[in-house]
């Protein structure tokens, strides 16, 4: 069991004849993610590493293959458009790796997805995992194991480095999503907790969150109210100073708000356990699944 | 971004908001001129990227040309919280009678640009929000309609009973919502919004952040960037396009992904140490970055030992492990240098490292420790 991914996703790759996008497609066949199609406006009818048609239009991609998942790798200024696409022509998960997505467009794009009944997970995220059946977007695969412990992160790399700890020490994952580094995406914390805590697979979750708005203490406030499974916390950026951007567009203390120090303090008064390292998730993981 | 004031009220001006006439002067000559132009009284604006002007002796009022000469003199060269003063903007001094606050910044809880106003301006609009909440009307703009005639009436009839006022504050309210989303703006403020003894509206102070991914596509904003404002090794690392962020410690750091890169910050503090700056190196495997990584932060006087922090997913450490080389072999260090990295193509790395006499950790925390015991001079 896992949440937004399985066997069953069928994925079109928005931008696959791009660099970045051809070379995660081939990394996520390899992997054994079911590529269903490509789309690339003006390459339509070409065929991509021999198996996956291209097409023209989203619309078109999935009249013909019935994908119901699809990634975008296309650059920032033509992301939101990408992404309406793909809400527009039916598909109901949009996953956006594109990072320099200009913040006005996704208010632009955040209601239209909606109305379309559609999940939109990013944009500037690294997709999702479902070790051992699904990778959509940019994970490596290879740090991954199957197992019972969700993962959800504003981040990339420092994820990585997390499940990369976790895999060695023989704690595997249910799913690992990215929900991206901007001040406005699709997929908040709250919505993977929710997920998480629906799936009868995942026992645990390590949550990673950073600096910057307050989506960490309203999924403080979840956890303590609507969880019953233990979730271990863990803020990036209790050194960063305040007003400036660390790397991501959300990334900033704004005033006195967004701080390192009030996230931590809402883990702590739901009851959460608070990872102070990186390598504390292993203990602190293993506890809660004894 | 943030543009000095005299950009945004230039945008703001461009776009029909009322603002009192000025230019910006670099000499005191010039602001002399300015005066003399536009007559007096003046008010001479230290024009730079900090907030508390005023309190730092950057603002000043001058009855004369003379006096503005002598004010621009002394303001032009001073330090504001640690930033030189290159540019005074010279204005037409505004009588008051009474001030608002009129900003948009775009909510991420709503998700939407939203307006914030409130009819006691002149103050920090955070510190309204913080004890009398109630003087504050938040009004969320919906995208697909933008700002809505009566819903800018609202505002401005929330600001101002009498309904001449109203009704100009409305239009005004139109106009910042209009240079704002033309300016791909992420905080635009007019504050103060002033009324006149005579009832006319003047925006007399103006602020503008813009988004950094829209740059790209408004050259014409991007072009208002004013580098002699940022530190010149923030300035390098942007034409490397490197994410940097200098600090005040002495361990730098050179680490892949923002997320990592906040995460060995904090670890180097964890274990008693201080981080010299932030720098991300993105996900390419460009050792051409790694270069330049190493070039800003050894042109810091206070690094006294790096640390290299590598998680290789998409990035190959193999790639890194040569930038290291190179770079060392162009410029050799003169602190030590102490390198993590796991992930892709490790063993490689490893290799590469080693037989160029360096050693490296796949270990993150044992990596950190040595880096701050080397930073502070102790044997590690």
């Amino acid at each position: 069991m896992s949440i937004f991914i399985d066997k069953d996703t069928t994925l079109l790759v928005q931008g696959i004849t791009g660099r970045d996008g051809s070379f995660h497609a081939k990394q996520m066949m390899e992997y054994g993610t079911r590529v269903v199609g490509g789309v690339t406006p003006g390459k339509g009818g070409q065929v991509f590493e021999g198996t996956v048609p291209i097409f023209d239009t989203v619309h078109q991609a999935v009249h013909a293959t019935g994908a119901n998942t699809t990634v975008i790798y296309v650059p920032p200024p033509f992301a939101a458009d990408a992404i309406m696409e793909a809400a527009a022509a039916g598909i109901k998960l949009i996953v956006c790796i594109t990072e320099g997505v200009p913040v006005l467009d996704m208010t632009r794009v955040y209601p239209f997805v909606k109305e379309h009944g559609a999940r939109l997970i990013g944009p500037n995220c690294p997709g999702l995992i479902t070790p051992g059946a699904s990778k959509v977007g940019i994970i490596p695969g290879r740090i991954c194991t199957p197992g019972n412990v969700g993962i959800v992160s504003r981040s990339g790399t420092l994820t990585y480095e997390i499940v990369h700890q976790l895999t060695r020490a023989g704690i595997g994952q249910s799913s690992c999503v990215g929900i991206g580094g901007d001040p406005i995406n699709g997929t908040n914390f709250i919505d993977c907790l929710a997920a998480f805590e629906a799936d009868p697979h995942t026992k645990a979750v390590a949550m990673m969150g950073e600096i910057g708005g307050t989506d960490e203490q309203e999924a403080a406030t979840f956890i303590k109210e609507h969880m019953t499974k233990p979730v271990v916390g863990f803020i990036a950026g209790q050194t960063a100073p305040p007003g400036r951007r660390m790397g991501h567009a959300g990334a900033i203390i704004s005033g006195s708000s967004g701080t390192a120090a009030e996230k931590i303090d809402a883990f702590k008064a739901a009851g959460m356990g608070v990872a102070s390292r990186p390598v504390d998730f292993v203990e602190l993981i293993s506890a809660r699944l004894r | 971004m943030d543009l000095h004031e005299y950009q945004a009220k230039e945008l703001l001006r461009a776009a029909g908001v009322p603002v009192p006439p000025g230019r910006v002067a670099i000499t005191p000559d010039e602001a002399e001129a300015i005066a003399t132009e536009y007559g007096v009284p003046v008010m001479v604006k230290a024009q730079v990227h900090a907030g508390g002007r005023g309190k730092a002796g950057g603002v000043k009022f001058c009855k004369t040309a003379a006096d503005a000469r002598e004010k621009a003199q002394a303001i032009l060269g001073m330090d504001i919280k640690g930033l030189t003063v290159e540019k005074v903007l010279v204005t037409v001094a505004a009588d008051i009678a009474s001030e608002a606050y009129v900003g948009i910044i775009v909510d991420r809880a709503t998700k939407k640009a939203v307006f914030m106003v409130s009819a006691a301006g002149g103050i920090d609009i955070e510190e309204v929000a913080a004890t009398t909440p109630e003087k504050i009307l938040y009004l969320p703009v919906d995208p697909r309609y933008g700002l809505l005639p009566f819903e800018a009436l609202r505002m401005g009839f929330f600001l101002y009973p009498d309904a001449k006022l109203a009704r100009g504050a409305a239009k005004i309210m139109q106009q910042l919502y209009t240079a704002f989303i033309n300016a791909g703006c992420s905080l635009a403020e007019i504050n103060p919004l002033v009324v006149t003894p005579t009832n006319e509206l003047v925006a007399v102070d103006g602020k503008m952040v813009i988004d950094d991914n829209e740059l790209d596509r408004r050259p014409d904003i991007a072009a208002l960037r004013d580098e002699s404002s940022e530190a010149p090794s923030e300035v390098d690392a942007r034409k490397a396009n490197l994410t940097f962020i200098k600090l005040d410690g002495n361990v730098g750091c050179v680490v892949n992904g923002a997320g990592l890169a906040m995460a060995t910050m904090d670890l180097v503090k964890y274990y008693g140490g201080d981080p010299a700056n932030f720098l991300d190196i993105g996900g390419s495997s460009n050792p051409e970055k790694v270069v330049n990584a190493l070039r800003i932060i050894t042109s810091d006087p206070n690094v006294k030992c790096i640390l290299f922090n590598i998680f290789g997913g998409i990035t190959r450490t193999d790639d890194v492990a040569n930038g290291i080389v190179t770079a060392t072999k162009q410029n050799p260090l003169t602190v030590p240098i102490v390198i993590r990295l796991t992930g892709t193509n490790e063993e490689i790395a490893m290799e590469i490292l080693k037989a160029n006499g360096f050693s490296a950790s796949s270990d993150m925390d044992e990596a950190v420790q040595r880096a701050v015991a080397l930073a502070k001079g102790e044997a590690a």
